[in-house]
């Protein structure tokens, strides 16, 4: 198996063809070309959308949480069937329909351009994973922790506020984490929403570049830009599990 | 104003289809220490936990200070503050400093400014011998200190009767003094006080009375040179000979 595997490397490394590839992909002045804008106009974009996105995911998704974990029971049917609504279709088609869908149904006009119609569209679709998510740390403190606050005389309310959220929002910071880093992928899906030159996210940026020089050398810039973000954060992650593993020692 | 701090009428309680408490009537006076003693499964522990509704009574009626605290529209949340409770396991906030364990519940229930709920917790804490530990984590203390804070904790709230759910079941033998003493300098300071507890030197030396449950039900009650030295019944007996033999 492994010696196979190093032959078709090498068959690979041998009759690939060395120019063309450099030619698409590694053509300096195209690189150059898009400096600085790639990421004073695109990365920042993606950055921007991504933000934006998550907290409006992560208000809901604690809301959601919340309510699925509620005694009313009418509560916790409209936060499971949100939940499995929205994980079990295609992010981008909730994109087109806040995008386009609102519009011509209801004449809804979300404000804010791309980052308005972007923010509630990759945040309606986040909030469904976080949710649970949330659900799962706010669980994973042991029940001892609301009893003892609410001996002491403590609201449900204050109880959940001061002593259980800082607790699973400890537990859970690494998983959201990652759900960060897939909303920053995630944001890519936004050209649909038809972006404008000030507007563009670095997918929309490249495939824009590409379209004008007919090279692939745009996809090789931006796809270090995302690695140069997502990279750090999943290594990130990586270290916070282990801490909360030590810790649990 | 009734002498009776807790007074409990014929309480049922059900998990299920289970009946885990089976008309259970009993009294603490203001001033007195009542132990609970019984084999686990007893229902014991439960009887407290319905004492301050951390269970809800399935029937039945709790007064407490002469209010009835089973009625729909009791005043839970105000209850709890004149009843301080300690737990098997302490739960202490572990994302808090033993400070802020001990402030927390003053700031945001009884709404004392910080100056007030530190003076609080700080004398509070010098009263289980903890002063040096006020600005620990819950998770470098030993169990017993542990246990100590989460005592001080529910003092913090000036209570006016306290209730222990086997405060010294999980702590390691040689940690279980510490903790007692501090009980037992309470009980001397005349709190009120309902223990459900294996302990049983400190039902026999501190307590006023001793409730023997077993099954759901209250077998024997009186005084603890008279339930344990002396029990009627064959179960008390059968209960405290397997204590002795372990």
């Amino acid at each position: 198996m492994y010696g196979s595997g190093i032959l078709l490397i090498l068959v690979l490394v041998l009759f690939a063809d060395w120019q063309k590839i450099g030619r698409s992909f590694f053509q300096l002045d195209i690189a150059r070309e898009m400096w600085p804008r790639v990421l004073t106009i695109a990365a920042r974009n993606t950055a921007l959308y991504t933000a934006f996105a998550f907290l409006f995911g992560l208000v809901l998704a604690l809301a959601l949480a919340l309510m699925k974990l509620s005694t009313i029971k009418p509560y916790r049917w409209f936060a499971s069937a949100y939940i499995e609504l929205f994980r079990g279709l295609p992010a981008l088609i909730t994109i087109i329909l806040v995008g386009f869908g609102l519009p011509l149904a209801f004449g809804w006009r979300i404000p804010g351009g791309t980052l308005g119609k972007g923010t509630i569209g990759l945040g309606i679709v986040a909030a469904a994973y976080m949710a649970e998510t949330i659900r799962a740390g706010i669980q994973a403190v042991p029940r001892g922790q609301m009893e003892a606050a609410r001996s002491l005389g403590m609201s449900p309310g204050t109880a959940m506020i001061y002593i259980i959220l800082p607790q699973a929002f400890r537990i859970i910071i690494p998983p959201l984490t990652n759900e960060l880093v897939l909303l920053i992928k995630d944001t890519s899906l936004l050209f649909v929403l038809g972006t404008t030159p000030v507007s563009k996210e670095l997918t929309k940026f490249a495939r824009d570049a590409m379209a004008q020089r007919i090279n692939a050398t745009p996809l090789t810039v931006v796809a270090l830009v995302y690695l140069a973000i997502t990279l750090p954060m999943t290594y990130l992650v990586r270290r916070l599990e282990r801490k909360t593993e030590a810790e649990k020692r | 104003m009734t002498d009776y701090s807790i007074e409990i009428r014929d309480l049922h309680k059900y998990f299920g289809d289970l009946e885990v408490l089976r008309g259970i009537d009993a009294v603490v006076r203001t001033g007195e220490v009542v132990c609970v003693i019984g084999p686990s499964g007893s229902g014991k522990s439960t009887l407290l936990r319905c004492v301050n509704l951390l269970e809800e009574p399935t029937s039945g009626s709790i007064l407490i200070e002469g209010e009835d605290i089973t009625g729909p529209d009791a005043d839970v949340d105000g209850l709890r503050t004149r009843i301080g409770m300690v737990f098997q396991q302490f739960n202490l906030f572990p994302h808090l400093t033993v400070l802020r364990n001990l402030r927390i519940a003053q700031r945001k229930v009884l709404r004392r400014d910080v100056a007030e709920a530190d003076e609080v917790a700080r004398a509070m804490l010098e009263r289980v011998g903890l002063s040096d530990k006020v600005d620990e984590h819950p998770s470098r203390l030993s169990g017993g200190q542990q246990q100590r804070v989460a005592i001080a904790r529910a003092l913090c709230m000036n209570p006016d009767m306290m209730l222990f759910d086997e405060p010294t079941s999980a702590l390691d033998p040689e940690l279980i003094g510490e903790v007692l003493d501090v009980m037992r300098e309470l009980a001397k300071e005349g709190m009120t006080m309902l223990v459900v507890t294996h302990e049983m030197g400190f039902a026999l030396h501190v307590a006023d009375r001793v409730i023997f449950m077993d099954d759901g039900v209250i077998v024997e009650e009186g005084p603890p040179a008279e339930v344990l030295r002396n029990p009627v019944h064959e179960r008390t007996r059968r209960f405290l000979r397997a204590l002795d033999a372990e």
